[in-house]
């Protein structure tokens, strides 16, 4: 947002692209969704996909629990030190986008403790279609729905799916049993978002997250050229 | 002082990070302490002449330009439980952010240095006011307010209350949030000449104890 704060700090104030000791920070993004939508899931599949060649970090945003930083931290996809989990007060959308200090807090505290970092991931609680991230919090934000929520939810629209970065439709694998046309769910998604990009996903398949993968890669590029 | 600016600070909406916390309210409603609107006005008026008068005492005191470092360590100390200790800094750490993004200033920043993870959020509270403007009877009616809204709009979440009743109990406590935040103005005042030890000391063991067992539970919706 703002590179030139005229009252230097010790602690970056919002989006700086930059850290308090004039390194580039890492790049956030963010995964929001439905409940269940496979969230984690694709941030466990990320981490394991990308952790050999960049230094990743997660935040993750339960409604209630601690489940998805256990999930993560019992799947051992990174060590216990490069996760945090932040509280959300039973309404994760206001977490990530109306008052994001307290992720903002840990994406600092992941930087400091365990930095220098290229890539934090941070997972919102599964809410509602309408819940996005600030531009405060993340550079970019993935979108995931699945196709056992509903075929119809992408003509439905909402700001996530029409305006995240990244739509990602997953669970393909479970469409013939739910009666979801997959066909129809990228027409849709093509309606609301025009050139943005759509990736059709399973996690149960090999090499299932490799396209999220992939942009991601190149959302990294764009960051650090 | 500029009546718009207590405003802005005393809104609901100010993202500092109040939202995730229930004043002790959920550990309260779990142990059937609040039930309704009128337990939830009871747990309210305890907190209020409690953790709101001292709160409010240590944010007029440092709106008044008392040193901040003795008003941290004096809140300290009257803040026995680890877990609220912890939440104070935290919160005080997300109102710093805000507060330095909205009202930058000198002030905001020294205190930031010398509290990387976070000064007692009423003191920080206390300096924010001053870096908007505002006096110290406006930074004592913040935190007096903030001590019950935030118990109360946690209750509303919790217990699916009527809204209607919440706000219907913070309009009946307001004449004894003034008297609050005259109290805690007038002991700011005295600290000149006798000290911090000049501040309230009051507490509430039970928000102490359900503070430290709701930090325990693997289960809740708020951080505190
Ligand atoms: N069949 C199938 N199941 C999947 C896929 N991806 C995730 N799942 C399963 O879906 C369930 C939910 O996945 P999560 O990754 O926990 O979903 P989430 O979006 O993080 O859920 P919340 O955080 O609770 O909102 C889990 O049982 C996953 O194993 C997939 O591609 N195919
Ligand atoms: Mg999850």
């Amino acid at each position: 947002m703002h590179l030139d704060h005229s009252h230097d700090g010790p602690a970056a104030v919002s989006a700086d692209a930059h850290r308090p000791n004039g390194s580039r920070r890492a790049l956030r993004i963010g995964l929001g969704g439905p409940v269940g939508s496979g969230k984690t899931a694709t941030v466990a599949a990320l981490c394991q996909a990308l952790r050999d060649e960049l230094s990743l970090a997660v935040v993750t945003n339960d409604i209630y629990t601690r489940e998805d930083a256990e999930f993560l931290l019992r799947e051992a996809v990174l060590p216990p030190e490069r996760i945090t989990a932040v509280a959300t007060g039973a309404c994760p959308h206001t977490a990530i986008r109306d008052d994001i200090s307290a992720n903002l807090e840990a994406v600092e505290d992941l930087e400091d403790e365990v930095g220098p970092l290229d890539l934090i991931l941070v997972e919102s609680g599964g809410d509602n279609l309408t819940a996005t991230f600030s531009k405060g919090l993340v550079d970019a934000q993935i979108f995931v729905i699945d196709v056992a929520g509903g075929d119809d939810i992408p003509r439905k629209g909402g700001p996530g799916v029409t305006t995240a970065d990244l739509l990602v439709v997953n669970k393909t694998d479970l469409a013939p049993y739910v009666g979801s046309d997959l066909g129809r769910m990228a027409a849709d998604a093509k309606a609301q978002r025009a050139e943005l990009p759509v990736v059709f996903q399973s996690l149960r398949s090999k090499g299932g997250v490799r396209d999220v993968a992939g942009w991601v890669r190149a959302q990294l590029a764009a960051w650090t050229a | 002082m500029s009546r718009a600016a207590l405003l802005v600070l005393a809104d609901g909406r100010f993202p500092a990070g109040g939202h995730a916390h229930s004043g002790g309210a959920e550990a309260a409603v779990r142990a059937g302490r609040i039930t309704g609107a009128a337990s939830l006005e009871d747990f309210c008026r305890g907190r209020l002449h409690t953790a709101g008068l001292v709160a409010a005492s240590l944010a007029a005191a440092a709106a008044a330009g008392v040193d901040a470092l003795s008003l941290d360590a004096a809140a300290d100390a009257r803040t026995p439980s680890p877990a609220l200790r912890v939440a104070a800094r935290k919160l005080g750490r997300q109102l710093m952010r805000a507060a330095r993004a909205t009202w930058p200033s000198e002030e905001l920043d020294a205190l930031a240095r010398a509290f990387p993870k976070g000064a007692h959020q009423p003191v920080v509270l206390g300096v924010v006011a001053r870096a908007a403007g505002l006096g110290a009877s406006d930074a004592a009616y913040c935190a007096v307010y903030e001590s019950v809204s935030g118990a109360a709009s946690a209750t509303v979440r919790l217990l699916s209350l009527d809204p209607f009743d919440a706000t219907g109990v913070l309009a009946r406590l307001a004449p004894e949030l003034d008297r609050v935040a005259d109290r805690a103005v007038e002991s700011a005042r005295r600290v000149a000449g006798e000290g911090v030890d000049a501040l309230p000391a009051a507490s509430a063991p039970l928000l102490e104890i359900g503070a430290e067992v709701h930090a325990g539970w693997p289960v809740r919706l708020f951080a505190s």
